[in-house]
Order: structure tokens, then C-alpha cells, then sequence
């Protein structure tokens, strides 16, 4: 008898088969994930969605301190407050780190849901960086006003064309965040070391970005060294496009590009893999 | 008969888990438990006095299943304990992989293999309802259609905007299980959901299953160990044991099966004593004793008589005593009972008597029964007066007789008596 089967469980899958269409499927339930983060992240908290600007803003200030006022650190271009330096490096920076982190404990995380009902693995992550968008968008306000504040002192800040690629460095970020995230996180439900590593390597990471110095200082050398770190030319082209400082190095974000496909390829893969079994290990 | 359409297809299914520990947990463990090994050692990571299971020691939670269901099947999967009937749903309900195998399902499959999966506390009822109706399939568009009934059929409606935190566990279950039932999935998996919930929720909820798959033709797959929704809502049952499908068929003989497995050492026996056994405080009228019951208790068939010896001590001497023997079918709670009439046996002081009976099952009906023995006296007006009972007396399998046509009989709807055959008079 010939019949259609909507879809077949075997034991294993096909190496590249990402099932996208069925994620598409699921759209809703990424929404509505998203919709959830965003209202339990703030509940019963007395501040509330306060928090998204206080943690830049002093961050921002105590780097302005430290590495302005204490050591003295030189920017590339006059005029620039360190503070609104610092701020715009720190605004991608910190979302590129809680997608990154976030994602990583999908599994481990939600292993109580996941063992007893399917959906699509992958809404998870892929909501938890949707919703950190929002946390980007209201921090990238806040760039907005201080700029205009120093403005009005008389800063050297300015928009430059480049602030038009934010949307595309915003998913580019998410896209690296989360392949990074979701290989950690499939790595994870072995090993629980990892989800260690993760805290402490984000903050390593974040000194091997020109977070809170500017990549032209560097030498020749270093600089290329730092450039292949596929978030530097993003947190570069960020800070021309906001402020106008920075550079703007094109062949390295192509580079940065490729390593963003390599690195969520990778991610969906393992993901795919491991998602089918994971709950007999967890 | 008619072909319905497929609606699961499981061909030779097998789940194999590793014994013992999976992996350290750390990756330096399992380099320093690798590095031992190799060198020949202890390793440092065992507990010691633990069982040290072998790499390819493996166990099969399930061990070749095959298994077909059709459109508007309402199946009851039944088992004892590690019989692999959570591994069975699991894997249908794609949480793991079969480690061989191969499963084809044709709809959209909702698992409740837990109640209120994905709930958030902090979110209210309403938006609960749509996350958990999106965790299990629907898009907004369909629970937001549905929404007035969930929220009817959950009786929660005062609370509706509430976060589910606040709710009693009893609301939380009915919330979950108004969702799951609005589903609009072909074919839903359900592992003793309706274990929570009091009883006149638990029977909405079958009632509304067995409506669902009666008129829209959905397909259900049962977990429980409660007989009596099995029985209720479903109309085919299969019983697991160790990974495998050791019956697939009629609900009734399923249970009987399922209840006759494991522990039939224990129950039925040839010989049982009586000194520790529970009786009726009030029942103790002149101090008479059943002490011992023997009996040939193997093969008998419907039809076949049962020798049966007592031995009863009296105390006091007691005048007039008849036995009376309780059936209760294991698998209803509907009783039978017989005695013996005219004779009597009378006692003297601190009397023993050993005493021979015979049992008859040829208006019995194939089941597993448990027998009480009541020993008693009647008044004047005819009343009994009760002086000993012993709860179970015996326990007992009657099994068809393969001569006699085989007729299924419904025992749960008819009871386990099957009185004198009708005889047809005229055409």
C-alpha cells in the first residue's frame, strides 16, 4: 500500500539535513519565546528593564576611569570623550557576549522540557539572540543621546555612512553569537567543564576585541592578529558608523563573514546531531 | 474489513542505553578514568563497592518492537514498570532517536508525556496557553480560535490572567490538559497524565479524548496504569515486557495478561496458610479458624472442577457451619459467590477437621479470581451470621476451555458469570 508519511524517525539523519522548513514551522514559537523572555526577565525586580541601560552606562564610565583617567590611554582621533568611546565598543561587545552565553546552556538548560516534548531544538537559541536584540536596540538609544549630549559640549563625534550596516552587523553577530553558543552548548551536554570556560572565555575574548582600545594603535603585526578575530572589524565598523572613529577594514569583515558561516554551519550540525540523543546523556 | 489509513509505523524499533555511567560528567575525569585503564589501574573515578559495568555492557529498553496503528486507533500500551513503554512514547514522540529502526508517522504527532510542559510560572494562564499550544504545534492563529473553549474546558476561567505560580496544582493540570485536548494533531501520545486531577476531571477528560476520537477520527496512544481508563477509553491494547510486544489486541485480555505477569509465584500457590492474615475484627463469633488451604492450583479450564481442602479449627463447638467461596474476577469489581448448602459440619471443643470440597467454574467466565473463603452460620429467620473470612483465600487462573467456541466474552459489561446456555426453542 502506498502512503505519504508526513515524517520518518530513523535512527540517524543526514549529515547537512538542517530541516528548515519545519523551523519555519515554528516561527510562532520563537515569537512567543521571545515574548516570554522579555516578560519574565524583569519580574520582580525593582528596576526593571532599567537594568538594559544601567549595566552599559557603567561599565562605559568605570572603563572611561580606569583606562582614561588612570592610564591614560590614547585614542586615535582628538575630541572623542573616552566615555562615548568605550560606550559604543561596549554596546556590540555585550551582545555579541549574551547571545554567546546564552545560547551555550541550551541544552543542559531546558533538558526538562526537551525530554518531554519535540519541537524544533534550535527555537531556543534562536529566540534567546532575538530577544537580546532588544537589549541592543535600547543601549544603542542610549549612544544616541550621549552622542548628542557631547555633542552639544562640542565632541568630535559623528554619524558616518556606516551606521546604515548596524542592521547587518546586528545579524551578523547574532549569527556568530549563536554558532558559537550552540556548539558550546552541544559539547556541553557531555562535558560540563565548558559551560565554565564560557564565562571566563567571553571575557578573555573581549581583550583580543578593540573593545576598549582602538585596533589602528596597534602595530602592524598585532593588528592583523587582532583582525582575524571575527568580531573586530564589527565592533570597528559599529564604532565609525556611530561616532566616526575607527577604521574601516573591509577585506577583514569578509573574513569575519566567512568565519560566521563556517562557525554556524559547524554549530547547526553538531546541534542536529546531538539534539537526536542528547537526552540519554544529559 | 476496512483499511483505515496508517497513522504510526514501527518497524523493528530498538533503544539501547549503555549500563553504568555515561561519561564521567567532566572531561578530566574520563581522561584520568581512560588513563588508568590504560595502564591497567584502578580507576580513580569508580565508587568503590560499586558494580563496574564493561564498556559493551548494554541493556535494550526496547528490543524490536513492531508496531502498526491506523487512523483512530485509541491503543493502550500497558506494562510493567521497565517494560519500555515511557522509552516506546519517547521515541514516538521524536524526544530521542531509536538506536535502530525505523518509525514512519503520518500526522501531526502532540505529546503529553508530562502535564504542563514548557509552563512558565510567571506567565499568566492565557499566556501560558498559547506558549504550551505552541510548544506543541499549533501556530497563534489556532489556539487563538480555541482559546474560549480551553480556557471552558479548564474551569480556570476566574484565573485566567493570573501567573500560573499562584495557581493550585490541581488548576495547573486542568489548564494542561485543556490545551493538549484542543490540539488539532492527528495523533496524540498521552503517559498517565490523567493520573493528576480529581476524579470528575479525570473523566471529562476521557469523556473528551474518546469524543475526539470517535468524531474527528484522531489517534490515540495510552499510557497508564490505572485498568479502568484503559479500559474506557481504549479499544486496543498492547503489553510490553522487557522491550517487546508480548500481546497486541482485545483491551479485556491485554489487562488480564498484563495482571497475571510478575508476580505469579507469590499469588497463586498450591498451598496457603492463614495465621497472619487480615479478617474482619467482628467476625470472630465462637473462635473458629481456617488455618490451611490446599488445592492443585495449575491448568484449570473453564468447566473443570477444583478440589479443595481446608482445615478448619473451632475452639468452642460451634453447630451448623457452611462455607461460602467469594469470586471476584481480578480485573472487575464484580462478584460471584457460591457455598454449600445442606450439609453442615458441626464442631466440638478445640476440634480440627479437615475438609474436602470441590469448586465448580463451568459458569465461571476465563479470568484471574480471588477467592474468599467465609465460613458461617444461619440464624432462624435465615440470616448468616459470619464467623471467619479469609481475604484472599486462594487466587486462581481460569483459562478457556479450547473446546468450546470461542466466544469473547465482554467481562466488564457482562460480569464474570455466564449463566446456562439459551436454548433456542423454535426458528
Amino acid at each position: 500500500m502506498e502512503q505519504k508519511w508526513s515524517y520518518v524517525i530513523k535512527p540517524k539523519t543526514k549529515l547537512f539535513d538542517f530541516q528548515l522548513r519545519e523551523l519555519w514551522k515554528y516561527r510562532d514559537l520563537v515569537w512567543l519565546f521571545v515574548k516570554r523572555d522579555f516578560t519574565t526577565r524583569f519580574k520582580q525586580t525593582i528596576l526593571g528593564p532599567t537594568w538594559f541601560i544601567i549595566q552599559p552606562l557603567f561599565t562605559a564610565a568605570m572603563q572611561a576611569f580606569v583606562f582614561g583617567d588612570i592610564a591614560n590611554m590614547e585614542l586615535p582621533v582628538s575630541g572623542v570623550s573616552h566615555f562615548l568611546f568605550y560606550m559604543v565598543g561596549n554596546v556590540p561587545w555585550m551582545y555579541f557576549s549574551t547571545c554567546l552565553t546564552s545560547t551555550s546552556n541550551t541544552f543542559v538548560q531546558n533538558a526538562n522540557v526537551f525530554g518531554k516534548v519535540y519541537f524544533p531544538r534550535l527555537t531556543i537559541p534562536i529566540s534567546s539572540v532575538i530577544s537580546s536584540m532588544v537589549n541592543f536596540a535600547v543601549q544603542i538609544m542610549l549612544v544616541i543621546l550621549f552622542s548628542l549630549l557631547f555633542l552639544f559640549r562640542g565632541s568630535n563625534a559623528h554619524l558616518t555612512w556606516a551606521v546604515l550596516l548596524t542592521p547587518i552587523l546586528v545579524v551578523q553577530m547574532a549569527m556568530l553569537g549563536l554558532g558559537f553558543g550552540i556548539i558550546i552548548s552541544s559539547m556541553t551536554t557531555k562535558y560540563r567543564d565548558l559551560q565554565v570556560m564560557v564565562s571566563f572565555g567571553v571575557q578573555l575574548w573581549m581583550y583580543a576585541t578593540p573593545v576598549i582600545y582602538a585596533a589602528s594603535t596597534m602595530s602592524k603585526g598585532l593588528y592583523t592578529l587582532i583582525m582575524l578575530n571575527p568580531m573586530s572589524p564589527i565592533v570597528e565598523f559599529m564604532r565609525y558608523g556611530w561616532i566616526g572613529v575607527g577604521d574601516q577594514p573591509f577585506l577583514y569583515w569578509g573574513v569575519s563573514w566567512i568565519t560566521t558561516f563556517v562557525v554556524l554551519l559547524i554549530g547547526i550540525t553538531m546541534f542536529n546531531k546531538v539534539e537526536k540523543t542528547f537526552m540519554d546523556t544529559v | 474489513m476496512s483499511e483505515k489509513n496508517i497513522a504510526v509505523q514501527a518497524e523493528g524499533i530498538k533503544k539501547q542505553y549503555r549500563l553504568g555511567v555515561i561519561g564521567g560528567g567532566t572531561l578530566k575525569g574520563d581522561l584520568q578514568s581512560w588513563w588508568a585503564r590504560k595502564r591497567g589501574k584502578e580507576d580513580p573515578n569508580v565508587k568503590i563497592g560499586s558494580k563496574v559495568y564493561k564498556k559493551n555492557e548494554k541493556f535494550m529498553a526496547l528490543d524490536g518492537i513492531d508496531l502498526t496503528i491506523r487512523e483512530g486507533e485509541r491503543l493502550g500500551i500497558i506494562g510493567h514498570n521497565g517494560a519500555g513503554k515511557s522509552t516506546l512514547l519517547k521515541l514516538l514522540s521524536r524526544v530521542t532517536a531509536p538506536t535502530e529502526g525505523v518509525i514512519r508517522v503520518n500526522g501531526r504527532i502532540s505529546s503529553m508525556l508530562e502535564v504542563g510542559t514548557g509552563f512558565n510560572p510567571e506567565l499568566t494562564g492565557r499566556e501560558n496557553i498559547y506558549l504550551n499550544g505552541a510548544i506543541l504545534g499549533m501556530t497563534r492563529a489556532e489556539v487563538s480560535k480555541k482559546i474560549d473553549d480551553i480556557i471552558e474546558f479548564s474551569e480556570c476561567s476566574n484565573f485566567i490572567d493570573t501567573p500560573v505560580k499562584r495557581y493550585s496544582s490541581g488548576m495547573y493540570v486542568k489548564l494542561a490538559f485543556a490545551v493538549a485536548a484542543h490540539l488539532d494533531s492527528e495523533i496524540m501520545i498521552m503517559d498517565e497524565v490523567l493520573a493528576v486531577g480529581d476524579m470528575a476531571f479525570q473523566n471529562k477528560c476521557l469523556e473528551k479524548m474518546r469524543d475526539v476520537s470517535m468524531t474527528e477520527g484522531r489517534t490515540i496512544l495510552y499510557v497508564s496504569h490505572n485498568m479502568n481508563t484503559i479500559r474506557s477509553l481504549c479499544d486496543r491494547c498492547i503489553v510490553l515486557s522487557e522491550g517487546k510486544i508480548i500481546y497486541d489486541g482485545d483491551v479485556d485480555k491485554a489487562i488480564n495478561i498484563y495482571l497475571s505477569k510478575g508476580s505469579d509465584k507469590e499469588l497463586i500457590r498450591n498451598h496457603y496458610e492463614f495465621n497472619n492474615t487480615y479478617r474482619h475484627l467482628e467476625w470472630n463469633h465462637g473462635d473458629l479458624r481456617i488455618e490451611e488451604l490446599n488445592l492443585d492450583n495449575s491448568g484449570i479450564v473453564c468447566g473443570n472442577k477444583i478440589p479443595l481442602k481446608i482445615k478448619v479449627k473451632s475452639q468452642e463447638s460451634t453447630e451448623d457451619v457452611s462455607f461460602r467461596f467469594e469470586f471476584s474476577p481480578m480485573t472487575t469489581p464484580k462478584k460471584s459467590a457460591t457455598m454449600t448448602t445442606g450439609k453442615k459440619v458441626s464442631f466440638g471443643e478445640n476440634e480440627t477437621k479437615e475438609l474436602t470440597l470441590e469448586l465448580d467454574t463451568t459458569h465461571l467466565v476465563p479470568s484471574r479470581y480471588q477467592v474468599d473463603v467465609v465460613a458461617f452460620t444461619t440464624d432462624d429467620v435465615g440470616n448468616d451470621c459470619q464467623l471467619e473470612g479469609v481475604f484472599p483465600g486462594f487466587i486462581f487462573d481460569l483459562s478457556e476451555n479450547p473446546e468450546k467456541d470461542p466466544l469473547l466474552w465482554k467481562i466488564y459489561n457482562w460480569g464474570a458469570v455466564h449463566l446456562q446456555d439459551v436454548e433456542l426453542k423454535e426458528e
